[in-house]
């Protein structure tokens, strides 16, 4: 016999003795379904499912500007390169938390987590939609046909270990919403495992993604293309994945405040200075390499053109302040100053990645690529989709809330 | 631990393989009998007459559409989805040069090294190859083409690559490329890539007037399978020349032989520092 208590929609606990009827209820929509976020994401969603239908209908030039010239658009450049790098956090965070023994950070452990998962989860969607022959993808799996000098081979099976690392790290979490001691039991035991490489195959994909662009030497822009990409990749996922913790924990706390206590308030404070306090010092390491680098390739000359001055505003605006304003915020313990920071620093890892693999590819071109209006929406509606997932599990599963009180 | 198993396989799978290939190369260079010399193709612009005659038979040798226009000066023709080689006509120092224009089957390709599938082959008769049950669309090998020549059906739902092979299936029955049996004026030469540097020196040695005292292909990008002679300096038609002459795949030779050592140190150095962590905690526990 079992009893599992369960907060309705209308705020009243429910106890269960059934374990079905439990899981039914569970699958049923809890939140309010007219918000602003539901309005506007929908038809988004929608209009995006369609051109999908298009895409596998018609080719990938149906939806996309590529050309022969421009062979990775917004797809690859946003969704896998930016993205990548926004969903760090996830290491960052368990390193932390399970390698370094940080106790504070463990609140936050789980949600960082789960929004890494999905990241990754539906960025390899996203992978699959710029496949032009995505059938074959099953080479790379099973198939005798292993790539093995391939940067891209090698970043393709790091990635899809990581997220099995990922799940492995969050099950137990799904096994707390099933009220399953005993699973919970096996999938604990593997977290360690699971981080320890989950850890090793991020710094290797991180830096893997910088690694893809090794080769396109003579195609990118001289001030973003160098020998360092790869560690230049790896260090930025550090205070990328930093930020998003910081920008996606300032939204979840209003969103999902209800999951939450006044105490749990004052503890995130607490994590997002702490987070400041490690931006700032990881941001100041990149901007040495990026001196480096720019000394080193004498790259000085071509700061005094148009793409020189996009650098400086990418490297000043976007990398140097809001190291200043991190150090600032987490020094006057102003935490709007650090949201402003993790808001610009995501904005300057965006700039960087699309520069390195779009508007720095090529920049010298006639006609360069600009993503379609369906390319966006469609990236749209693999964000929107995966929100609408992040938000499901979140209203069910112990993610910010409390542990159930068996574990 | 699932994870743990799996990251091992993959490790010892790879360093097998690593050292299967290391065993072949040792042992190509001993057995001589085994060993077949690169075929490349010698384009010589001083003969070339454009008239595109070529570009009709790789048409014709690839079930590929006729091209409907033809050189002319002042227009830059690309190869395409549906032409695989082009021929364009330049306005040099020397007057109008004809330039030919396809994949260069490089010695060690990017392409290739680019290739998650190895759909992308290096053969080893010297041409390189695209082979179709292997690809799977990413056209990572696009991005990385130092000559961007491999070309995508971007309009299809089972897309294919299209680039020049050298005729892979003509050589291999012991016969010549479509476009260099074809064409009128010799300005093709089919043969050793030894041969063919060989021929092109001698031409340039016995009419220094005619030839610059260049062989595009021999050492850009590592060298190419296409070898070019040119009566104008190569910039004047057109074609890459600040192109590194080491090969583009050992830019990331470095990266990637840093990716085992990497994958075999760091969980080892992880686990020691989260015991020391725990132990470090539990004494502070104890203490209280």
């Amino acid at each position: 016999m079992i009893s599992i208590t369960t907060t309705m929609k209308n705020g009243e606990l429910k106890t269960y003795t059934n374990r079905y009827k439990y899981l039914i209820n569970e699958l049923k929509p809890k939140g309010k379904i007219f918000t602003p976020f539901n309005i506007i994401s929908v038809p988004i969603m929608l209009l995006g499912i369609y051109l999908i239908y298009i895409r596998f209908t018609q080719g990938i030039g149906s939806i996309t500007n590529l050309s022969q010239e421009f062979p990775w658009g917004i797809w690859i450049a946003f969704d896998v390169v930016t993205g990548v790098a926004f969903a760090g956090g996830a290491y960052v965070l368990v390193f932390m938390v399970h390698i370094l023994n940080l106790k504070k950070y463990k609140p936050i452990a789980r949600i960082t987590v789960l929004n890494g998962f999905l990241a990754y989860l539906f960025y390899s969607c996203a992978l699959l939609l710029d496949l032009g022959r995505p059938m074959q993808i099953f080479n790379v799996i099973i198939g005798n046909n292993y790539g093995v000098s391939s940067v891209l081979f090698l970043v393709g099976w790091h990635f899809l270990l990581y997220m099995l690392a990922l799940l492995i790290e969050f099950s137990p979490a799904v096994a707390e919403w099933l009220h399953a001691p005993k699973l919970r039991k096996i999938l604990s035991a593997l977290t360690l495992g699971a981080v320890i490489f989950g850890i090793t195959l991020s710094v290797l994909h991180q830096s893997g993604i910088g690694a893809l662009f090794l080769m396109a030497k003579d195609k990118i822009h001289p001030l973003w293309y160098n020998s360092y990409l790869p560690l230049m990749f790896v260090v930025s996922s550090i205070y990328a994945g930093i930020s998003l913790i910081v920008f996606e924990g300032s939204i979840s706390q209003k969103v999902f405040s209800n999951q939450l206590n006044k105490e749990n308030h004052v503890q995130h404070n607490n994590i997002i200075i702490g987070l400041a306090r490690i931006a700032t010092m990881v941001m100041f390491a990149y901007l040495v390499m990026t001196v480096i680098t720019l000394v080193h390739e004498k790259n000085w000359v071509y700061l005094s053109t148009g793409m020189g001055y996009w650098y400086l505003l990418e490297v000043l605006g976007f990398v140097l302040l809001p190291m200043f304003l991190f150090f600032y915020g987490a020094g006057r313990k102003n935490i709007l100053i650090i949201k402003i920071a993790s808001i610009m620093t995501l904005i300057g890892i965006l700039m960087n990645r699309l520069n390195v693999s779009m508007i720095g590819f090529k920049w010298d071109v006639a006609n360069h690529y600009i993503p379609s209006w369906k390319e966006l929406v469609v990236t749209l509606t693999i964000i929107f989709i995966e929100v609408w997932v992040f938000r499901w599990i979140v209203r069910r599963m112990p993610v910010l809330r409390k542990s159930p009180d068996w574990v | 631990m699932d994870i743990n198993r799996r990251n091992f396989f993959k490790v010892v799978g790879v360093t097998g393989v690593a050292l299967a290939a290391g065993k072949k190369l040792k042992a190509s260079s001993e057995v001589e009998s085994d060993q077949v010399e690169f075929y490349g193709i010698l384009y010589d612009s001083v003969k070339c007459h454009g008239c595109g005659g070529c570009e009709i038979d790789c048409a014709d040798a690839n079930g590929l559409p006729y091209p409907e226009d033809s050189p002319e000066v002042g227009v830059v023709r690309k190869t395409s989805e549906i032409q695989r080689c082009v021929v364009n006509a330049i306005e040099t120092s020397k007057g109008e040069v004809f330039v030919r224009s396809q994949c260069m089957n490089c010695n060690d390709p990017a392409c290739g090294a680019a290739c998650l599938t190895q759909a992308m082959h290096k053969t080893k008769e010297g041409p390189v190859i695209w082979r179709e049950d292997k690809c799977m669309g990413c056209r990572y090998c696009m991005v990385s083409c130092p000559f961007d020549m491999p070309r995508f059906e971007y309009g299809s739902t089972n897309p294919v690559i299209q680039k020049c092979n050298m005729c892979y299936d003509l050589i291999q029955e012991g016969e010549t490329p479509a476009c260099v049996y074809n064409c009128p004026w010799d300005a093709l030469k089919f043969g050793t890539r030894r041969e063919l540097l060989a021929e092109a020196r001698k031409r340039i040695v016995e009419n220094p007037d005619q030839y610059v005292d260049h062989i595009y292909g021999e050492h850009e990008a590592g060298g190419t399978g296409w070898l070019y002679l040119s009566p104008v300096p190569f910039n004047e038609l057109k074609m890459k020349t600040d192109l590194q002459n080491s090969s583009y795949p050992a830019l990331t030779k470095g990266f990637i032989s840093a990716i085992a050592p990497v994958d075999i140190l760091l969980p080892a150095l992880l686990l020691g520092v989260h015991e020391a962590t725990k132990a470090r905690n539990k004494n502070q526990e104890d203490e209280q």
